[in-house]
């Protein structure tokens, strides 16, 4: 239990997706204007990593690693170099999925998500994610953890950097720094704060 | 001819898609520590903008509009899977330091990005320059940013010393903050103010404009 709490905290803070790693940089920086959408981004984020993460995990273990196709009678077929193209289909589907899903059962929150989630399809959180997880071999309930934490972690990030644009649009930033610039030297600042979290370990 | 090379000149500065368009953030700011890494990522995310974009092109009128996210995602995954074998067979130790961005290309905003607003209109060879020149403006951005990192981070470029550092008995104290995340970030900022600074169309409205200075008297 405990390995898995700190596997969270560190996914969370020790190695921000946003902050640290830099991933879903685009979305980040696009989306984040207002609060409110952040959140909704934030949670659909969430949502898919937690549904990925685990899923290309069993897919890695069963299909695609050296020797995995042994229980088709294919002991020595090493399929991992088709891994980007597995991946990156299954989140593109989930993502279809969950489209579909929310727009059946819950139309409010498909509403509030709507432009977000086909976005979430090229977020690079998302594949990178589960790239990390294939390359540190996480296990199942490992990857289960890591990919909610890392949702969460970049879900906190870009509500924290909303929360600071709201207030920033009202000062007067020099003109050639206004709007993107200003964004990415706040957000460099955010990124030293994170910092103080390396090593941080439970 | 002279339409081709606006085309690819148009992304270096004037439209870059790193400090314009905002596509491609996320593999400018973590690969950016030393300068070799920065160049091989450079060729790479450039080799697969253009051949994506030319192979887009090519089968752009047979592609179905209902599915054509799924046909690009998939032709750009096997120009990547084709970048990352190369990589793993002739230059294994960069490919490690790369680790998961050489895969994280496919999600690079540059490359969809450029796929869905040039490569779906306009045919090959214009979309196969138009992609050299957007991986050229990336390219820039990267190189700026590496070039400064790792000469001030570890005081040399290209793994040849520039300025000797004080560890090893020369006179240069290397600036840590240079090596880690928050720099990227700082220097990407400023990038952009320098460009908009000559661009300046480029600059973004500012919601709340301050009102004017009064000065007449009793104004207070």
């Amino acid at each position: 239990m405990e390995h898995y709490l700190s596997l969270f905290v560190s996914a969370v803070f020790v190695e921000n997706m946003a902050l640290m790693l830099f991933l879903g940089m685009c979305t980040f920086l696009a989306v984040s204007k207002k609060v409110e959408t952040a959140i909704g981004l934030g949670i659909a984020v969430v949502v898919v990593q937690a549904i990925t993460v685990p899923v290309n995990n069993l897919i890695f273990h069963y299909l695609l690693k050296d020797g995995a196709l042994a229980w088709a009678g294919l002991p020595d077929v090493d399929l991992s170099f088709l891994g980007f193209l597995c991946y990156i289909g299954v989140i593109a589907a989930m993502v279809q999925i969950l489209e579909m899903f929310l727009d059946k059962f819950v139309p409010a929150l498909y509403n509030a998500l709507g432009v977000f989630l086909p976005l979430i399809t090229v977020n690079c959180a998302i594949l990178g994610a589960s790239l990390f997880m294939v390359e540190r071999s996480y296990t199942f309930p490992e990857s289960m953890v890591y990919g909610v934490g890392a949702g969460f972690g970049w879900a906190l990030a870009i509500v924290l950097l909303a929360g600071i644009r709201e207030k920033m649009k009202y000062s007067d930033v020099p003109s050639g720094l206004r709007g993107l610039g200003i964004t990415f030297v706040s957000t460099g600042l955010m990124s030293l704060g994170f910092m103080s979290f390396s090593g941080l370990t439970l | 001819m002279s339409m081709n090379k606006t085309i690819l000149i148009r992304p270096i500065f004037a439209d870059n898609p790193i400090a314009l368009q905002i596509l491609g953030v996320c593999s400018a700011l973590a690969v950016t520590t030393s300068l070799s890494v920065t160049l091989v990522m450079c060729v790479a995310l450039t080799s697969v903008v253009a051949f994506s974009n030319l192979f887009i092109s090519m089968i752009r009128n047979q592609m179905p509009s209902s599915i054509r996210i799924i046909i690009q995602m998939t032709i750009i995954a096997s120009l990547v899977i084709l970048v990352d074998q190369l990589l793993k067979a002739f230059a294994y130790e960069i490919s490690k330091q790369l680790s998961v961005f050489v895969g994280l290309i496919i999600t690079n905003c540059i490359v969809m990005g450029r796929a869905e607003a040039f490569a779906m209109k306009n045919p090959p060879i214009p979309s196969f320059i138009d992609g050299v020149g957007n991986g050229l403006g990336y390219s820039v951005v990267l190189i700026v940013v590496g070039t400064l990192r790792e000469l001030f981070g570890s005081g040399s470029l290209l793994g040849i010393t520039i300025l000797p550092t004080v560890a090893n008995g020369g006179w240069y104290q290397p600036n840590g903050l240079m090596l880690l995340a928050p720099s990227a970030f700082f220097i990407i900022g400023f990038f952009i103010w320098v460009l908009r600074n000559k661009y300046s169309e480029q600059v973004e409205k500012d919601e709340f404009a301050m009102a004017p200075h009064t000065t007449e008297q009793g104004a207070h």
